[in-house]
């Protein structure tokens, strides 16, 4: 199963949270996206991201739409859960190694 | 005393103004700049209860000075606050999983509660249907469905509120403390109760995904905010105009009327000269100010602010903001005044502290009046390229000083005396919601009683002291002076002229800038005072003087003073009402006595630059 961290996961591939370093997240904001219901093995979509260098990035979690700065989304290890989505990061990854 | 607690988001607001309905007041905590929002509400026995509206906080571990008196007043612990008798805790039925964990914790404390599950139409609307019975045997306490902004399930509500503080009730010395358990601990139980007591659920698109699907475009996302922006900047200045006007005309009857009915004298002058046009200053603000919170109301009831911060962070993020601050920002480029009070939507304290500081930065509508005379006393209206003229340029030009001093200042600011850790942006997008006008209207009308009674009682204050300043001592009656000259005003001109000299400010420019720190505009009216001949009771909004005015000041200063002139009130504090406002906001004369420090320190510089630069150039 492919991992990524969640700032390079494309946009709208559902994906499952595998890990979260808390450890290089500031304690303020650790609690805070725990409190906003972000713990492993829950599902996780990008919905949006913003218009100027594509951050923040929203995110669904639960029933609940989260905004957060790519900087934090890299503290998060996730596994995209279609074929289709682990296909597309497949590709894309193959692509940027064969540049 | 009863406390309304919940998650943000959860129609908190809404619910406390269908209990309280306008029975409101607003007042502060002790110490920390935290609103204290109570309200009256009657039992069904007619028995009066007061109900506390606390800050929304997602958990018990306070992230914000919000959250810490939510936190401190359930636990009995905050200053100058009861220990509440019971809470309501407000849920919102569309998001279950996550209020609930907030909902255990506070269950957890032992005071007596009832849940109000709110917004049960958005969740049926959703395709969720939820069983408040089952969710009150799982979580052992009551369950009222609600929908605060449509009242309903109001009157349940009440009535186990008036079960919960009746006579028969516990009583409880004492809160607990805190359980301490793991987040997400609780938070698994949260989801396992949401669960069961959700009978129904089925996927129905959210509504709120497909406006998202436009609202934050990546192109049409800021076409959109552009545009909503761009409609309340009309609103405020075309609206504004005609009552800002009427206001303006019924302080001169005023003025006229006890003129004419009052024996000339110190009493009189006082009156007109001081209260009523004190007064005057304060309430010509109102309709702007009115109209700029309108807008803000509506957009941060139907959801649409989170959505402007998202999009707005990354700029912002480079001089060490966050989104969040983008609205106040741009809200001063009308009036500082409501833009510092918008700040209370930020929850980081050093974000907040640096963008009141760098509010009054913002070109207010203010210093137009001051900028039109000058420019167009003083630049020619020619064109220097295809449908640009050279005065617009230079307005162009001003306006875009401010953002950029704005810009570096906050820089600067966020490396010292704001000094921290960058703000981070990590906000839950609420769902998007028809706003209820009676919450608007509430809301303007607590926002327009904050501003008369707070900032007005000052503004009117410091008005009278200028007035005195202005009017002490007389000059002897046989003496040919101008009264203003022989001023304590005129005197600290004299004195002030020196420190003004290098930057080239004379000393009756230094006089004209005294008054102006009441409100800018002014200085257009002291100038005419100033420089008219003769000397006594011009009416200075007389639109011939103001054509004059440009015509004597053209003979008395050089270029170089104009466009010092100019700078100078770009960057200057010149404005009673902001320090004001800024004292009352960040509860104490610390920050604004720094904010007015270092405005005075870049606008003499900024000045300076100008004038011997231009006049190197030969201007």
């Amino acid at each position: 199963m492919i991992r990524l961290r969640l700032d390079s996961l494309p946009m709208r591939r559902p994906a499952r949270i595998v890990a979260i370093d808390w450890e290089a997240l500031r304690p303020a904001e650790a609690r805070r996206l725990r409190e906003l219901g972000f713990d492993e093995h829950v599902t996780i979509e990008l919905v949006h991201q913003g218009p100027f260098g594509r951050d923040p990035i929203a995110a669904r979690v639960g029933r609940m739409t989260i905004a957060i700065r790519r900087a934090v989304a890299a503290a998060i290890t996730i596994e995209p859960l279609t074929a289709q989505g682990a296909a597309h990061v497949h590709t894309r990854h193959a692509a940027i190694a064969a540049e | 005393m009863v406390a309304l607690v919940g998650n943000p988001n959860a129609g908190k607001s809404a619910l406390f103004n269908a209990l309280t309905g306008a029975r409101q007041k607003v007042g502060n905590y002790p110490g920390v700049t935290v609103e204290r929002k109570s309200g009256r509400m009657s039992l069904a026995d007619g028995r009066p209860l007061e109900i506390v509206d606390l800050p929304g906080t997602y958990s018990l571990e306070p992230g914000s000075p919000d959250e810490a008196v939510t936190r401190d007043v359930i636990l009995g612990r905050q200053e100058g606050e009861r220990l509440p008798s019971a809470m309501v805790i407000v849920v919102d039925a569309t998001n279950l999983d996550n209020h609930l964990r907030f909902a255990l914790q506070l269950i957890a404390l032992g005071l007596p509660v009832v849940i109000a599950l709110n917004m049960v139409d958005l969740a049926r609307r959703d395709g969720l249907i939820i069983d408040p019975d089952r969710l009150s045997a799982e979580l052992g306490v009551p369950v009222i469905p609600t929908v605060a902004v449509r009242k309903q399930g109001i009157d349940d509500l009440k009535e186990r509120i008036g079960l919960l503080v009746g006579d028969g009730a516990q009583r409880i010395s004492a809160g607990r403390a805190i359980v301490h358990e793991d987040i997400v601990v609780v938070q698994r139980r949260a989801r396992a109760i949401a669960l069961a007591a959700t009978t129904e659920e089925h996927g129905a698109r959210q509504w709120s995904h497909r406006i998202d699907a436009i609202a934050l475009h990546p192109v049409l996302g800021p076409i959109l905010l552009a545009g909503l922006m761009f409609l309340m900047f009309q609103g405020v200045f075309a609206w504004a105009q005609a009552p800002m006007d009427a206001i303006g005309a019924l302080m001169a009857d005023t003025q006229a009327w006890v003129t004419a009915h009052m024996a000339d004298g110190v009493l009189r002058s006082l009156i007109t000269d001081g209260l009523i046009a004190g007064v005057g200053a304060v309430i010509t603000f109102l309709p702007q100010i009115l109209i700029l919170f309108f807008f803000i109301l509506l957009l941060e009831a139907s959801g649409y602010m989170v959505r402007a911060a998202f999009i707005m962070d990354r700029l912002m993020a480079r001089v060490g903001l966050s989104g969040r601050a983008f609205i106040p920002l741009l809200s001063s480029f009308a009036c500082a005044v409501p833009g510092i009070m918008a700040t209370r939507t930020i929850d980081d304290p050093k974000d907040r502290l640096t963008t009141i500081l760098i509010a009054p930065l913002m070109t207010c509508s203010a210093r137009l009046p001051v900028y039109a005379v000058i420019i167009a006393a003083f630049i020619p209206a020619k064109t220097v390229g295809p449908g640009i003229g050279l005065q617009g340029l230079v307005l162009f030009a001003l306006y875009m000083m401010g953002i950029v001093g704005a810009m570096v200042a906050a820089l600067v600011l966020r490396r010292t005396v704001t000094k921290g850790q960058s703000p981070g942006f990590m906000m839950e997008m609420p769902k998007y919601q028809l706003p209820s006008w009676r919450d608007v209207a509430l809301g303007l009308w607590t926002r327009a009683l904050i501003f008369l009674k707070r900032a007005g009682t000052i503004i009117a204050f410091t008005t009278v002291v200028l007035w005195a300043l202005l009017s002490f001592p007389k000059p002897p009656a046989d003496s040919k002076a101008n009264p203003v000259d022989y001023s304590i005003a005129g005197r600290i001109a004299d004195g002030l002229a020196p420190a003004f000299k290098p930057i080239g400010f004379d000393r009756d420019i230094v006089l004209a800038l005294i008054p102006a720190m009441a409100a800018r505009e002014v200085a257009v009216s002291a100038l005419a005072t100033t420089y008219s001949l003769q000397a006594k009771g011009t009416a200075a909004d007389d639109p011939a003087l103001d054509r004059n005015l440009a015509q004597r000041l053209h003979g008395h200063w050089s270029l170089a003073t104009a466009l010092a002139f100019l700078v100078w009130f770009v960057f200057a504090p010149q404005c009673i009402s902001t320090i004001a406002v800024t004292r009352r906001e960040t509860n104490g004369w610390r920050w604004p006595g720094f904010m007015v420090g270092y405005l005075f320190v870049l606008a003499y510089l900024a000045a300076g630059i100008t004038f011997w630069a231009s006049s190197a150039l030969g201007l």
